[in-house]
């Protein structure tokens, strides 16, 4: 087993709504008796069905309730045993799948008012990512600028799997104001199943979703690298979470390759796809899509040519290692600090700065 | 990539200094619109002239995401006679044939009836374009072999084609390409890998293609690099699809051929594959072995646009993962991000390795001698 670097960041951690009547309380009178009289059920996506066996480990399910929604079992289960000093919170709870921009403001706003209260507010390590209802871009930037006050708010996120691809510049006020205020940009495994899970249709299967994760994160980034999201937000780092990462290199000489031969179509991108990658986007640690032997693995990170990528995470509580493993066998202990506190440190700059606690 | 060449040596003095190649990815194209009429029943001439192809995208014509240049060829191979890139056979053999000592090509024809809305038209059209490769192509240069084209989305139709041209030796392989409606593992599509298994012949899937779906899951983008590029996400859940709905466990003698799509990614998808299906295998229990390993059974892959990565041992790694024996040198002429096949390979290649990469494995693969 690689041992943790004590005072580590976790970048990808799951507190999970209860139920929506747990978001009743963040709703206006108008929201609530919506939900009620309408006889709304829970939000729950097909990305990660409560009962599924990646949605939860055996051993960290809960004997009730859904994995993720107590704060006592994140503690005891991926706080404290990877010691780390700043564990960062990615709600998935299915409010960007509504197809009524207004409902899924209302419901965005409430998310992010509930993991301040619930979550934060309790335990000091934890940071959170502003969810944003993201078929609406005014709406969007409206609860960044909102949210952005809290210092504990680190990110803004986003699913990989929307309405239109992420560099479309329709989007881009959404990027301005995350610059503005240093907030990343996430990027969450997930779809709003607004379109097809994959790019060739409705597969059967929950684990062809799963698996096609993967390559949704791959046509998110051609799309944010040739629509020159970073030739105009040179400063702005978005962190691809669950996304994997083995398939970095082969994509990334696909993609030079091709802008190679035609580049002419996209003239504003100023530095090579490659160079964007390495100083713009980063990765979280888990899953590993790799075999468990060493040698494969430090192959497959010498492939990726920068040691400034990954950025440590549990995943928690999804099942992506056993134990305590979920740093793989074979990194250097300096690749250990890298990926668990440099890394995570200078993607985040919000983590540097003091938490202005808000008036109680 | 994209260049033109001049002052072009002599074939003659190039033949010696080439070892034999097979091309496993040359489009032959037609000369002009009615090229095919000889093989079409008169009914479809008239419907071709009023209502054209309805394919599963909004172009009367060309295609949506426009190309970097003419039909996406080289500007150097238009043939002297007229017609479009690829359209004429001594052309063919004068510019690629002959000095690069192609003795094995794999016909893929692009525009048939594949991704046709109306599937009595796509299936008059694929097999008007399957007996138009033995009349134009085949029977003319022996080098040459066809891939049996058949309208996709109606599978029964589509294997009655193939049963039709089954043990005919103008043809080494059935050709999908690998967007569709539907995932290609998606049970409107088995009658054709039932088909093809039965008649001995392996399927080629091709890159391209329109069914109607975003060619992302976040919808339609912008750029036609996004299309080129997205082709490689497009191959990994088709391959993804046909494992995890169990095609190859019901057809174990299936092979087939990722033609177009890269191969970096193959080691990448099957490491997820199966690290996934560790989790959830049971809601896949037709599966009876690890994802990956039907895909080292089942699959090869053809080599162009060949990965190209700054470092040549990271290609080494590379095909090492995925096997020297699983890659089939292709070209893709005439298209524009052809490649040539004196240059794809950087130095350091055993002689057993490079002549299974260039030659070796298609002869195997498509019993070809």
């Amino acid at each position: 087993m690689t041992s943790p670097t004590a005072g580590g960041v976790d970048c990808d951690l799951h507190p999970a709504v209860p139920h929506l009547t747990s978001l009743l309380p963040y709703l206006n009178d108008y929201w609530r008796d919506q939900v009620t009289t309408r006889g709304m059920t829970d939000l729950v996506s097909q990305s990660y069905p409560s009962n599924s066996p990646i949605t939860t480990r055996p051993d960290w399910r809960p004997s009730q309730g859904k994995p993720g929604s107590s704060l006592e079992d994140m503690k005891k289960q991926a706080l404290d045993p990877f010691k780390v000093s700043y564990g960062i919170c990615n709600p998935l709870y299915g409010v960007q799948m509504v197809f009524s921009e207004d409902m899924a403001d209302a419901f965005c706003r409430a998310l992010n008012d509930w993991l301040a209260n619930e979550w934060l507010d309790k335990d000091e390590r934890l940071r959170g990512s502003i969810v944003i209802p993201t078929q609406s871009v005014e709406k969007s930037v409206a609860e960044i600028e909102r949210c952005a006050c809290d210092k504990r708010f680190v990110q803004v996120l986003m699913l990989v799997m929307g309405d239109m691809p992420l560099g479309k510049r329709v989007y881009w006020p959404i990027y301005a104001a995350a610059e503005r205020h240093g907030l990343a940009i996430g990027i969450h495994a997930g779809s709003n199943y607004h379109n097809p899970p994959t790019s060739v249709g409705w597969g059967s299967y929950h684990i062809e979703d799963y698996v096609a994760q993967a390559t949704a994160f791959q046509t998110q980034l051609t799309s944010l690298i040739v629509e020159g999201v970073f030739a105009r937000h040179p400063g702005l780092k978005m962190v691809m979470l669950e996304s994997g990462f083995t398939w970095l290199p082969p994509f990334l000489w696909r993609l030079h390759k091709f802008w190679r031969g035609i580049r002419m179509e996209t003239p504003w991108v100023d530095r090579a796809p490659l160079e964007i990658v390495r100083s713009n986007i980063r990765f979280s640690l888990q899953p590993i899509d790799a075999p468990a032997d060493p040698e494969t693995l430090n192959r497959l990170l010498d492939h990726m040519q920068s040691d400034e990528l990954l950025l440590f995470s549990t995943d928690y509580p999804h099942w992506q290692f056993e134990g305590d493993n979920a740093l793989p066998e074979g990194l250097s202990s300096d690749l250990v600090r890298k990926i668990m506190i440099d890394n995570p440190h200078a993607t985040y700059g919000r983590l540097k700065q003091s938490v202005i606690k808000e008036a109680p | 990539m994209n260049i033109q060449f001049r002052d072009r040596p002599e074939e003659a003095s190039l033949v010696h200094a080439k070892t034999a190649i097979a091309d496993c990815d040359i489009h032959p194209a037609r000369a002009t619109k009615t090229e095919l009429y000889p093989y079409l029943a008169k009914r479809w001439h008239t419907h071709l002239e009023t209502y054209d192809k309805r394919p599963y995208h909004g172009m009367m014509e060309g295609p949506p995401y426009p190309k970097a240049q003419p039909n996406a060829a080289r500007r150097d191979a238009y043939p002297p006679e007229g017609g479009p890139q690829g359209s004429s056979l001594s052309f063919m053999q004068k510019q690629h044939l002959n000095p690069n000592n192609v003795v094995l090509g794999v016909l893929n024809p692009l525009a048939t009836g594949q991704g046709i809305r109306n599937h009595d038209l796509a299936a008059a059209i694929c097999s008007a374009v399957n007996d138009w490769q033995i009349e134009k192509w085949t029977s003319k240069d022996s080098r040459l072999k066809g891939s049996i084209v058949v309208a996709n989305e109606d599978g029964p139709s589509a294997a009655a084609e193939i049963r039709k041209r089954a043990g005919d030796k103008n043809f080494v392989q059935v050709l999908l390409l690998s967007r569709n409606v539907e995932p290609l593992g998606q049970r409107r599509y088995w009658p054709i890998y039932q088909a093809a298994e039965e008649a001995g012949l392996p399927v080629g899937i091709h890159a391209f293609g329109f069914g109607g779906n975003p060619i992302t899951a976040s919808g339609w983008p912008s750029f036609y690099i996004e299309e080129m590029v997205g082709h490689a996400q497009c191959q990994q859940t088709v391959l993804a699809s046909l494992v995890l709905e169990g095609v190859f466990e019901r057809h174990p003698a299936l092979k087939m051929i990722m033609i177009e799509a890269g191969f970096g990614w193959a080691p990448s998808l099957a490491w997820r594959l199966d690290k996934t299906f560790e989790r959830l295998h049971c809601e896949v229990p037709h599966l009876k072995r690890k994802p990956s390993e039907y895909i080292s059974d089942h699959i090869w892959w053809t080599t162009q646009p060949m990965e190209d990565p700054e470092r040549r041992d990271h290609l080494f790694e590379l095909i090492d993962w995925i096997g020297w024996d699983k890659l089939l040198f292709a070209t893709d002429y005439p298209h524009w991000d052809y490649d040539d096949p004196s240059r794809v390979l950087p130095p350091g290649v055993s002689d057993a390795n490079r002549d299974a990469f260039y030659l070796g494995n298609a002869r195997k693969l498509y019993g070809v001698s």
